[in-house]
């Protein structure tokens, strides 16, 4: 529950009122408050500067150690007040926690320190509040990230037992790792390079004689620029079938960018192979020759600026997506008003607005080539009209991407987004663990904590008839173990249970429930059911009501027997109207969950009388050695026997 | 052409500027203070610190000093997390908002807690009609006791045992209407109210059950 709200708790309760004349079934009775003392001041002394404040401000999250009995291995008799030795300032934020509901994380402390601060005092980091839960997380993230790059320096030294395939491809992927890896770096960083400056080179009209036309290199050396090409094609191939067999997924491997610009790189060698010297195709394999020029790419490999580039580009592709569009928009619109605004003019170049497409782009980039001017009054106002939106336009978005590109440079993006969107989704999850750790710890108490109460009222007698001295203390230890606050909610959720004449269950409960339908054996009312029948000799919790009356000797709980145990408070008004099965749900419905939960103990299915519904739970964890637990909350297969 | 459009849109922004700022004004300025402590000791009856512990678990959720419906409505729904408990907040905030003016003040809190946890029977009940009437008409019609409820049975939400239907709680409002309209005219009035509850067993003894709240 909200511990910001638990003050209006009387509130709610006291609204509760209003169910009462329609509940057709009697309410249960309240806990009662024992021991109610008046709220104190309880003092924290941290390091010198003490802190004062209520005992119930404290008392609002259990489960943490200023909220349960821990804080009491830190209280001074002398100066009556409980001494932390650790950092105050930090103890502000933790001790705000309590008061507002709200953590939050200041910016000046250092992240480490403050991790430290929470993980003592029992916080959970989750909880953080959304103001301060992304600097938090930051933070985080950039001392994980400083501490793997520390750990990634040491981590050099090879690994025992790799193979030859993992090896390679270690090598392959950072080069700094062996010699072999930096020549071979070195050797393909040489080749791209010889080969990108072939085919440069290759265009360039070299010499000639006097009465031939200047030809380009490439036809006058053939021969030679084919061994070059030749050469460096084999070694890309080499290099992409190493590759590819060192792969620890061979699927993904042949899937990334990098393989396909490989792929694209050498293949047209090969298809111009096996193309003849065809007219026909000629001209497509000249196309084809224009993707050599990718094999510049292939740099990518070697510097890292050129990742982190393709990188900004890909993650701006919104903002370039958005400069593209309102640039398209403004050609079309300009080129329009140019086109018709040229229209009149003679021997005008405006022929078509496509054609006033070139005219607007070159305008408003601002190159001005020149080629095509207008000449009417109204083309010229126009046209500077165009050429200054031109300047807008494009200086707008530019800005951003320039920063996104810096931000990526500086946060040496590793997959950050991804990786922090992954952790959101655990965050998210649980936040909602521990919101419904509310609902899951009412029903958890649901099935334990209502013999607590039957206990507390039927304590005098009860008390007599018991010669077990084992059994007082399990009360007490029962008893404390959900604070008032606690006991008081969840009395109120059972009114309302009481008022609609249905229970609350659990998800995992629910979609089984409503999977077998009709199945349902429901029994409607009967008075005459009584308790001592159904449910002799299974184990259950037994909710009875809560009237005052002795309970006879003869059917004492039997605590000793792990596997069954009647308790039985036969009373005179007892009325058996539901039984209905409740598997239990996982035991996990806080984050932070207390040790000294009562402890469900193993049934056995054959033990029950009246088995409606065998639903298989998964078998609950049983911390062992406690027979003497009257309370066992509900276990798989259980036969709960509610009385009303 | 992109300077014509920016132009277009600076002016709307200046107009809508200042009336923020109003609006922020508006809000800060709402704030009030509850009456003396001995006022209102005189008017309810709780202690003096038991007005103390409500009025600092009242001020620390709603520091204005006012709650407001959407407030409310945050603060009952957190001790019913597994259903929609804001139906229900809404008619209980027209029953604890005596005098309609769209805000529970620290006073009308305290005396609805007055009734509630302190008051006779015949107040409780007077309160639970008021709560159930909803247009203050004085009858409770079937329609309004179905609203009631729905908004009850929402506060459970999905996850119950056995399975919510269409038809409960129209069923439960037909069970309710059989035992308290006795000249079966098909509303109940505050008399018939009364009268059916104090004979009926149950609801007396539910209505002591939480006072000892405080």
């Amino acid at each position: 529950m909200a511990a910001g709200v638990a003050a209006w708790l009387p509130f709610a309760r006291a609204a509760a009122i209003g169910w009462m004349p329609v509940a057709n079934l009697p309410m249960p009775v309240a806990p009662a408050e024992r021991n109610k003392r008046q709220d104190e001041l309880i003092i924290l002394n941290v390091s010198g500067r003490r802190f004062q404040t209520w005992r119930n401000t404290l008392d609002r999250y259990p489960d943490t150690l200023l909220g349960s009995s821990e804080k009491e291995f830190f209280y001074n008799e002398e100066t009556k007040e409980y001494f932390f030795d650790r950092d105050p300032d930090v103890f502000r934020s933790v001790l705000n926690f309590y008061r507002t509901g709200k953590l939050h994380y200041p910016r000046y402390e250092c992240i480490s320190s403050y991790d430290e601060e929470l993980a003592f005092f029992g916080i959970v980091p989750e909880i953080i509040g959304d103001c301060c839960y992304e600097e938090y997380k930051d933070r985080k993230r950039e001392n994980a990230e400083r501490l793997m790059d520390d750990q990634e320096d040491n981590k050099d030294a090879k690994l025992p037992n790799m193979t030859f395939r993992e090896t390679m491809w270690r090598a392959f992927e950072n080069p700094h790792t062996s010699t072999m890896a930096l020549v071979f770096y070195y050797v393909t960083g040489f080749f791209i390079a010889v080969s990108v400056i072939t085919n440069v080179v290759e265009t360039v009209p070299c010499g000639s004689a006097p009465n031939q036309k200047e030809v380009p290199c490439g036809e006058r050396y053939t021969v030679a620029f084919f061994c070059m090409d030749t050469a460096c094609v084999m070694i890309f191939t080499v290099e992409y079938l190493m590759r590819l067999f060192a792969a620890p997924s061979r699927y993904r491997f042949m899937r990334s960018v990098m393989s396909i610009i490989d792929v694209v790189a050498i293949l047209p060698y090969y298809i111009g192979l096996v193309m003849t010297d065809n007219e026909d195709v000629s001209g497509a394999f000249v196309t084809l020759r224009v993707f050599r020029v990718f094999r510049i790419f292939k740099f990518s490999r070697h510097s890292q600026g050129l990742r982190i580039l393709g990188y900004t580009l890909k993650s701006c592709a919104s903002e370039l997506g958005f400069l593209l569009f309102s640039l398209t928009m403004a050609i079309i619109i300009f080129a329009t008003v140019m086109f018709y605004a040229e229209k009149g003019s003679s021997s005008s170049k405006f022929t078509s607005i496509p054609a006033s497409f070139w005219y607007t782009i070159v305008t408003m980039t601002t190159l001005g080539y020149g080629d095509m001017v207008p000449k009417t009054i109204a083309g010229k106002i126009f046209g500077s009209i165009c050429s200054l939106s031109g300047v807008l336009v494009i200086a707008l978005p530019v800005p951003v991407i320039v920063s996104n590109f810096s931000r990526i440079y500086h946060q040496n993006q590793r997959a950050d987004k991804r990786r922090a969107q992954k952790v959101q989704k655990a965050r998210l999850a649980r936040i909602r663990i521990s919101k419904t750790g509310s609902s899951n710890a009412f029903l958890h108490s649901k099935r334990n904590g209502l013999f607590n109460e039957a206990l507390e009222l039927t304590q005098l007698p009860y008390k007599m008839n018991l010669s077990d001295q084992g059994s007082t203390e399990d009360e007490k230890r029962l008893s404390k173990s959900t604070s008032l606050l606690e006991s008081q909610h969840h009395h109120l959720l059972h009114c309302l249970e009481k008022t609609t004449n249905h229970e609350f269950v659990d998800e995992q409960y629910y979609q089984q429930s409503y999977l077998e339908g009709g199945l349902q054996n429901y029994p409607s009312r009967s008075p005459s059911l009584s308790s001592q029948d159904g449910v002799t000799g299974t184990c259950c919790t037994r909710r009875t009501k809560k009237h005052h009356t002795p309970l006879p000797n003869a059917s004492a709980p039997a605590h000793m027997q792990p596997l069954t145990h009647t308790h039985t408070h036969p009373q005179g008004l007892q009325e058996l109207s539901t039984i209905h099965i409740q598997p239990l749900s996982t035991s996990r419905s806080s984050l932070n969950m207390r040790v000294d939960e009562p402890a469900p103990l193993n049934c056995q299915s054959s033990q029950i009388t009246t088995a409606i519904i065998s639903i298989p739970t998964p078998p609950v964890t049983t911390p062992e050695g406690d027979a003497h637990l009257p309370a066992g909350p509900a276990h798989q297969n259980v036969v709960k026997v509610s009385a009303l | 052409m992109g300077a014509l459009m920016v132009i277009f849109s600076l002016q709307p922004k200046q107009r809508r500027k200042t009336d923020s700022v109003e609006d922020e004004l508006e809000l800060s300025a709402v704030r009030h203070r509850p009456e003396g402590l001995e006022q209102l000791e005189a008017q309810t009856r709780f202690s003096r610190k038991e007005l103390q512990i409500l009025y600092r678990g009242f001020k620390n959720e709603c520091p204005s000093g006012v709650v407001n419906e959407d407030t409310f409505k945050d603060i009952y729904a957190q001790f019913f997390p597994q259903g929609d408990a804001s139906t229900y907040a809404h008619f209980l905030f027209n029953a604890f908002d005596t005098d309609h003016n769209g805000s529970v003040s620290f006073e009308d809190f305290v005396m609805g807690l007055s009734i509630l946890l302190r008051g006779t029977v015949q107040e409780k009940l007077n309160w639970a009609f008021n709560l159930y009437d909803i247009n203050k008409d004085g009858y409770i019609t079937k329609e309004e006791m179905l609203d009631i409820m729905k908004a009850i049975y929402d506060m459970m939400g999905k996850c119950t045992y056995p399975v919510l239907k269409e038809e409960t709680p129209r069923q439960h409002v037909e069970v309710f209407f059989q035992k308290m309209d006795k000249n079966k005219d098909g509303v109940v009035t505050i008399d018939e109210f009364i009268d059916c509850c104090q004979n009926d067993e149950n609801i007396m003894r539910s209505m002591h059950l939480f006072e000892n709240v405080l």
